[in-house]
């Protein structure tokens, strides 16, 4: 049981190792007498899970793993429940609509006939599927489905039966990965990106070194001096501004309150939508005073880390034709921009605030994944993890600019 | 290995997973890594399980300058230069250089002591990597006398993290982890109780209320915490508010009374203002 409970975790992502499972199971050697239910999911959790993070997805797998020890079979919880109690309950929470879909199947008699011996058929726990009962299915029985004409065994029922469980609360879900990002947050996300170098000119006595010179030099003082230490990571932030990128102001703030203070050398523009042939410092006078993209390209060394940070939400012919840009006529395609300055700074990830679902359906933002070889994350915690990651490995091959698209300059 | 329990005391509330938390790794003589919210009362856990178990109570505070090593022992090469200088006679004696640390303090306790190692993600990245061994062997080697320091008693070690670093799994891996949760009301009402055994029943229910009703207000960027609303009371105590002068205020004044020990920066008392305002304005119409 505990095998499978391991390996359940596992499957759920979360690192546990052996010999975490080997001292769970001495910790219930000394103490198995005293042991409930409850007390073995805090030990359990205590041994196991090392990060808030995964307490919620411990709690699924807590609970579709020892629901048996709860309820001791299906039939039983279900004989517990009056028929008429299931019926009222219904018709509390569904609509004229619903319960018409009711009638589709036969109607309430209906409905629990088939349930019954679809009870009978099942011998074991199901999850998934449309047709046995479960949890997560499109099921007429079981909990968690999406089947209108749908009965609620498991959740609902042993929620009745016993005070709630601690697991199935699931407590902790706004803990998991995706959560919405804080500025601390961000930062230690940032840190990551940290490489430490000794650089510039010796104001720092090292001690260890002084110690092992005056010593080599019989004890005569010999001072040795070294350079401080500095983050030597320099990063390009380029940031989205304006028209569907102020739903997301607030985080896009966030993150660059975060890397000023991160980093010593940061760079940071503006750009609308997409790049074009400049770009700017000030929003407040983003028509006098900007910067060509192709002064940025020459004036930074291509081991600064470019990033972008956009939406990538606009018209597909913003990026592909000349003149797209909704704000002045770009002789070149903002694509070619881009290409330029991604092949100038071959360590690159854009970063999106809006949210991976969405990404599919806009087909600018396709163009963009492709531009960007993939390197495209959401602007969540593990979304910025992974592009930090990313960063710091060998850059994926760019491709050549005229390959994209005709230039004439 | 000895058969005390942690059971809480009669000044902090534990509660029934923390407990469990704490007698594991009590049992099994591991490392109990403690996260949580600021104010939750992480720290506060070392020095009441000391109580509890009548235990010397070790604090190694981690500041970022913090080494690894500093925990074991250092060897103070500086006074020895200078005593070979002045040619002392302890000078011949490497071991009257070697200064002990925490852990080295913790490891010889005649008692099994509490180890505290606060706020371990203040330090470098590295840091936790470099006490894996001395955490799981709880044992050590001086280079300088060539002398091997094992722990007599293995000592409890409770250490705190504010999640300001990712900590290494390989470290994660040696230890149990429990994370407190931000007290739910009743647990709330509990630990207000132990603090302020005197405190009227309807006072109680009334600032609890309030507070609550402040945490959940969205978008604050610092939600008050258990040690802000410990505060708070001590400050509505001192002033000998009665209930129904701490309720005439929340509907009178828009901000609940000596909010200041409540909100502390001065966005989210404008927040809470515009927030409390268009409440009041709802109520009214």
């Amino acid at each position: 049981m505990f095998i499978h409970f391991f390996f359940d975790l596992r499957k759920a992502g979360i690192p546990v190792t052996i010999g975490e499972l080997l001292s769970l199971l001495s910790a219930l050697q000394v103490k198995i007498a005293s042991f409930n239910i409850n007390q073995f999911y805090y030990l359990s959790r205590t041994a196991l899970v090392k990060d808030e993070r995964f307490y919620d997805r411990f709690d699924q797998v807590f609970s579709s793993t020892f629901k048996g020890l709860e309820t001791d079979s299906l039939e039983e919880v279900l004989g517990q429940i009056p028929e008429e109690w299931l019926q009222k309950k219904a018709e509390k929470f569904l609509s004229d609509e619903e319960k018409k879909k009711i009638e589709s199947l036969g109607g309430w008699e209906e409905l629990m006939e088939t349930l019954k011996k679809r009870l009978e058929e099942q011998k074991e726990e199901h999850h998934g599927g449309n047709k046995w009962i479960g949890t997560g299915g499109t099921s007429p029985f079981g909990a968690y489905g999406y089947n209108p004409e749908g009965v609620r065994i498991g959740q609902h029922e042993s929620r009745h039966r016993s005070a709630a469980k601690v697991w199935d609360k699931r407590e902790f879900r706004n803990l998991d990965d995706s959560v919405e990002l804080n500025t601390r947050n961000i930062k230690v996300a940032l840190r990551r990106l940290r490489k430490f170098a000794r650089q510039g000119s010796p104001d720092v006595l090292d001690m260890d070194d002084t110690i092992r010179s005056t010593a080599a030099n019989a004890g005569y003082l010999d001072l040795k001096m070294v350079p401080e230490r500095h983050n030597a990571i320099k990063v390009l932030l380029l940031l989205d501004v304006g028209g569907s990128m102020d739903d997301h102001i607030r985080i896009c703030e966030e993150l660059f309150s975060a890397a000023k203070t991160e980093f010593k050398h940061l760079e940071y523009y503006y750009f609308h939508n997409f790049t074009y042939e400049h770009l700017w410092k000030d929003n407040t006078r983003r028509h006098t005073n900007v910067t060509t993209t192709m002064d940025i390209i020459n004036r930074y060394p291509s081991d600064y880390k470019l990033i972008f940070v956009g939406d990538a939400s606009m018209s597909p012919y913003e990026i592909t034709y000349p003149g797209g840009s909704v704000e002045h006529w770009n002789k070149e395609t903002g694509a070619t921009w881009f290409q330029r300055l991604t092949n100038a700074f071959p360590h690159t990830v854009w970063l999106n605030p809006d949210a991976e679902k969405n990404w599919d359906r806009k087909p600018s933002n396709q163009i963009t994944r492709e531009l960007m070889n993939d390197r495209m994350y959401p602007l969540t915690l593990a979304g910025l993890d992974t592009a930090i990651k990313t960063l710091l490995k060998a850059p994926k091959p760019t491709i050549p600019v005229a390959e994209l698209d005709t230039e004439e300059s | 290995m000895s058969n005390q329990q942690f059971e809480g005391t009669s000044n902090y509330v534990a509660t029934e997973e923390l407990k469990m938390a704490v007698n594991a790794a009590l049992t099994l003589e591991r490392p109990l890594l403690i996260k949580g919210e600021p104010g939750t009362g992480k720290t506060q856990l070392a020095l009441e399980v000391a109580k509890s178990l009548d235990a010397p109570l070790i604090e190694w505070h981690i500041k970022s300058t913090t080494k690894a090593h500093q925990g074991l022992y250092e060897y103070d090469a500086v006074s020895r230069l200078r005593d070979s200088q002045l040619g002392d006679e302890r000078v011949h004696d490497i071991s009257n250089y070697i200064v002990k640390g925490k852990i080295w303090e913790a490891f010889h306790s005649e008692k099994r002591a509490i180890l505290l190692i606060d706020e371990i993600d203040k330090a470098d990245i590295e840091f936790p990597n470099d006490l894996l061994q001395e955490l799981d062997r709880m044992e050590f080697f001086v280079y300088e006398t060539q002398e091997l320091v094992k722990a007599k008693h293995r000592p409890l070690i409770i250490i705190t993290s504010n999640n300001e670093k990712e900590l290494p799994d390989a470290f994660l891996r040696r230890c149990f982890f429990h994370y407190i949760r931000f007290p739910e009301m009743e647990t709330m009402r509990e630990i207000v109780e132990v603090h302020y055994p005197d405190l009227k029943k309807d006072l109680l229910a009334e600032a609890l209320g309030l507070f609550f009703q402040v945490r959940e207000a969205n978008g604050l960027k610092k939600k008050p915490s258990t040690s802000e609303l410990l505060d708070w009371i001590k400050l509505l105590l001192s002033e000998d508010l009665t209930a129904e002068a701490l309720r005439e205020q929340s509907t009178t004044n828009i901000l609940p009374k000596m909010h200041g020990a409540l909100l502390k920066n001065e966005q989210d008392v404008h927040l809470f203002e515009r927030l409390a305002f268009l409440n009041k304005r709802k109520q009214n119409s």
